[in-house]
């Protein structure tokens, strides 16, 4: 099948990349960059191991291609840790046990990175809407949750330092 | 300087501690390394071609246009494998499993063919374009149709056959019969009753769907003869076996690695076609061959759970002390008898379904039965048929608490095992552990404040223009978990231990290997600390690996609760062997004897000489540069624990609901969770699986379901119409423990992930009844969606 050129940034890196127009972005990003840390567990869109962040929103990547994304800034869970430091969202994840099997977290924390940026102090119900996209086997949530409000919490105080 | 004791037992960070996890790390990165991460020079895809009728005869299939697709490399179907005898396989319960359909498909999505393609969309194409002409069957999608006399007879490749792997059959759609107990004693005690109470109860099919789907990547080395499979598998060394005796390849040549697995909840223990059709496309086409079903393909044709139609009786006198049990089950175990049990135990530990009570009369009997549906069925989070058992008892008990006008907590505590009865030898054949139930009991009743809620509960129902019906769920259960003593367990003739080799290194760090795999369990972390604290070296400095059959020694794998009854002792009793030889080597290096060392924590101390001591780490080195002589060099050991009996770790749960009179909508208000799994390893890990297993257990109660319509075609097999809760529907868990050792454990460990979900789903149910019992309901079968739950507000006059 012939391909088409795309250019789009993957966790801040400037990438040209010929695919064909039929390849959903998770696999495009999965299989073609390599980047494995996004998931796929249903491929119907309900239960979020995909979630990439792209133009700042949260998105399902089983339910987009990749040339939709053309000159889209796309960030994934390899572009969370920045310079060899975990992110905030990261570290209350394994803090807070936030996780078990693993499978659901990237997605999960993606979403939390985006989430937090919309709604920086949520209450525990906050959460539980804003994220409910994302599903998780394992854990029952509630540990998720402490560790979405853990890293609200270290966002919260960085960015007050960084005013100060 | 000298460290306290305090902070050299911390330093350990071993069993009590909230370890955080090791594993996180990679995890929270993306760099876990699942199935499908998984990537190798010249892989091809693999695809299936299913069967869209529940009952047909293949009249022909034509691969033709699919083989014409560029890209396409092999189109492989039963006729194919005939050849190498592969067509169709064992099962673990003693049947046969078409790999690929042979002339006939018995249920809906049945595996018909394969294609490998250079990708996956190109393999997904060429399923397209392979033309399958079936002639369709009557499908018979209910067990107790498919008993009847006359009915179509679905496998027509055990005709004539009267005996299957576990005794007569009486039909041909019948598998087996299983019985436990005494039948005499339990109509005798049942026909000599104050009081009887009967009541049917289904099980309804439900599907453990991890998050992660199953798949494989096969490769076969055609120079060297090598076998090396990537798999989801619960269970990889007993995959290596199966795949020797399929293959003919020698066992040293199959190489089975489980790597990081997504979830397995019992749905990756099984054997599935699409693992052996990839291992042959590998075989055919000497190129690594990829296989990852989607979630369709996961809900419509691996592994589902349960699926029992039972019926209890219960005997007792009118004051309510339970005299006799008598259970009879209808198990639908759908086409193929790959149910994951055992081998000697069909209905696996059906047979746990006296409970936490004292009854001294009892009998089950299981039927296994074919129908047009998926083959199974797997333990989803439980051990194996537990959850089935628990259910049917604790229904059964609020059914004769309900006639008799008791409470239902009450009848529990005057029909508990009693501390001083363990060991406690059960009517139906198990030897119960350690138990202390009517302490956990009483503590959770204090702890919810049980006489207030009741008078709550008693107000609102007096009350006619409260918008909500109240209800209280008790549960008391018992579990048998760590399958198990190989005297009576094994899967297919290999028993049921399982193994750790520990090498200690000579700068005192250390790496345990394993015959079990973490689906999510955490444990590297643990394990870890089990063998800190046995060893006196730092967890931080243990690693752990387990999951590759070349380099792990043999174990049976995870599932059933048994990593840490069975595969947490074995890491004692190696961590033990390793701990007498290092204390000859303190003794020659002190220059003591042995007899004169104490252990502390971390070191080997002289008795009576706080300055002289030795620490692990010390003896570590010498181990490899001093050694006594005669001793060999080397600080390692092996240990294969076979377990003397299975663990019981208990609970008590109890939850309150509130249902709307106008919708039906079942608000879960409260759920409190004491669970008792012996000798804790890691409080934090533990109370991370009872979150999950508890909410598993609310998606069973409350929405999950696998139906058929009458033709067998299955009614919901996606995410959209399969319940998995989202953060907004689950409920929010209080968790409490008690702790009553194992005794026949090394470490008194009994293993407690499952024990959650086996015992919140009849705890929902419990609740959910309770609500509508004043109006004379006493049971209501599961999931109890607003739909039912409406309808049972309508059958019952309740005005909103």
């Amino acid at each position: 099948m012939s391909k088409q050129l795309i250019s789009l940034t993957v966790n801040g890196k400037k990438l040209e990349q010929a695919v064909e127009p039929r390849t959903l972005l998770v696999h495009f990003l999965r299989e073609q960059l390599s980047l494995t840390g996004t998931h796929i567990g249903c491929d119907t869109s309900h239960c979020g191991a995909c979630t990439v962040d792209v133009d700042g929103k949260s998105l399902k990547a089983c339910t987009i291609l990749a040339v939709q994304c053309d000159g889209a800034d796309v960030v994934t869970v390899e572009g969370l840790a920045k310079g060899g430091a975990l992110h905030a969202i990261q570290d209350a994840f394994y803090k807070e046990h936030g996780l078990q099997c693993g499978f659901c977290t990237p997605g999960m924390m993606i979403r939390a990175y985006r989430f937090l940026q919309e709604n920086p102090d949520p209450s525990a119900d906050e959460i539980r809407a804003g994220m409910s996209g994302n599903l998780c086997r394992c854990t029952g949530y509630q540990n998720i949750i402490k560790a979405v409000q853990h890293a609200a919490r270290t966002l919260r105080e960085a960015g007050q330092k960084a005013a100060a | 300087m000298n460290a306290s004791i305090t902070e050299r037992q911390a330093a350990l960070m071993g069993m009590g501690d909230s370890r955080l996890r090791k594993e996180d790390a990679r995890f929270i990165q993306g760099k876990g390394n699942y199935v499908d991460d998984i990537k190798m020079p010249g892989m091809l895809h693999m695809a299936i071609v299913r069967s869209p009728f529940a009952h047909a005869r293949i009249k022909g299939i034509n691969k033709e246009k699919a083989l014409a697709i560029p890209g396409v490399y092999a189109v492989l179907t039963a006729d194919d494998l005939k050849p190498l005898k592969l067509h169709w396989m064992p099962t673990l319960a003693g049947d046969v499993q078409a790999v690929l359909a042979d002339a006939k498909v018995h249920f809906q999505m049945q595996e018909v063919a394969v294609v490998v393609a250079d990708d996956r969309y190109i393999a997904a194409d060429a399923v397209e374009a392979v033309y399958v002409e079936y002639e369709e069957l009557p499908a018979v999608v209910d067990p107790f149709k498919a008993l009847l006399p006359g009915a179509p007879v679905l496998r027509e490749d055990l005709a004539g056959k009267t005996e299957g792997a576990h005794g007569k059959r009486y039909h041909p759609n019948h598998i087996f019969t299983w019985e436990a107990g005494d039948m005499a004693a339990a109509d005798a005690a049942l026909s000599g009753a104050e009081v009887k109470v009967e009541q049917k109860l289904f099980y309804p099919r439900v599907h453990p769907c991890p998050l992660e789907t199953c798949g494989c990547v096969a490769s076969f080395d055609p120079v060297r003869g090598e076998l090396t499979t990537y798999m989801t598998s619960q269970a990889p060394h007993v995959v290596r076996t199966v795949v020797s005796m399929l293959s003919g390849i020698p066992e040293s040549k199959v190489r089975i690695i489980s790597p990081d697995i997504g979830g397995g909840f019992g749905n990756k223990v099984p054997v599935y076609p699409g693992y052996v059709c990839a291992i042959v496309a590998s075989i055919v086409l000497g190129r690594p061959v990829k296989w990852v079903e989607d979630r369709i393909e996961n809900l419509s044709s691996t592994g589902f759970a349960r699926d029992y139609h039972m019926t209890g009786e219960l005997a007792a006198t009118r004051d309510g002390r339970i005299t006799g049990l008598k259970v009879n089950v209808i198990a639908d175990h759908g086409a193929f008898d790959s149910c994951a049990d055992p081998t000697k135990f069909p209905a696996g530990m059906f047979h746990i379904c006296t409970g936490s009570y004292d009854i001294p009369a009892a009998y089950c009997r299981v039927d296994g039965v074919y129908t047009n549906k998926a083959p199974g069925g797997v333990a989803y989070r439980c051990s194996f048929r537990v959850t089935e058992a628990v259910y049917l008892i604790e229904r059964m008990v609020d059914v004769l608490a309900q006639k008799l006008n008791i409470d239902k907590a009450e009848i529990r505590a005057k029909n508990f095992i009693r501390k001083e009865q363990f060991p406690y030898k059960s009517a139906l054949g198990f030897e119960y552990d350690s138990g202390d139930y009517h302490t956990a009991l009483k503590k959770v009743l204090d702890a919810v404040d049980y006489p207030g809620l009741r008078a709550e509960q008693a107000a609102k129902r007096a009350d006619a223009n409260c918008p909500t019906l109240m209800g209280i769920g008790l549960v008391s259960f018992t579990e048998v978990v760590g399958a198990g003593p190989s005297k009576i367990c094994d899967i297919l003739g290999v028993g049921m231990f399982d193994s750790c080799e520990i090498r200690v290194h000579p700068t005192g760090s250390a790496i345990a290997r394993m015959g079990t795999i973490s689906q999510g369990q955490g444990h590297q972390t643990t394990y870890a600390q089990i063998i800190a604290t046995e060893l006196g070296l730092p967890s931080e400095v243990i690693q752990v690996e387990e999951g590759d059959t070349s380099t792990a020694p043999y174990g049976l794998g995870t599932y059933g609760s048994r990593s840490t009854p069975v595969a947490g002792a074995a890491i004692a009793m190696a961590s033990r062997k390793i701990h007498a030889k290092a204390k000859k080597i303190a003794a020659h290096l002190l220059e003591v004897s042995e007899n004169d060392l104490d252990w502390e924590i971390d070191r080997f101390k002289v008795k009576g000489d706080d300055a002289k001591w030795k620490t692990m780490k010390d003896v570590a080195w010498a181990a490899y540069n001093q050694p006594p002589a005669g001793m060999e060099p080397g600080l390692e050991a092996v240990h294969y624990y076979d377990p003397p009996n299975f663990t019981f770790p208990f609970g008590i749960y109890l939850c309150v609901v509130d249902i709307s009179k106008s919708t039906g909508e079942t608000a879960i208000r409260r759920f409190y969770a004491l669970d008792d799994c012996g000798t804790r390893i890691n409080p934090m890990i533990i109370e991370g699986q009872i979150h999950g297993g508890l909410t598993e257990g609310f998606a069973v109660a409350m929405g999950q379901l696998l139906s058929f319509d009458e033709q067998g075609n299955i009614q919901g097999n996606t995410l959209m119409d399969y319940f998995l809760p989202t953060m907004v529907e689950t409920p929010r868990w209080e968790t409490d423990h008690t702790v009553t050792p194992s005794p026949h454990h090394p470490i008194g460990a009994k293993g407690v992930a499952e024990s959650p979900h086996v015992g919140s789903i009849p705890t929902f149910t419990s609740a959910v009844v309770d609500a509508f019992s004043h109006l004379g309901v006493t049971h209501m079968e599961m999931p109890h969606t607003s739909a039912r739950v409406w309808k049972q507000l309508q059958a019952s006059g309740v005005k909103s």
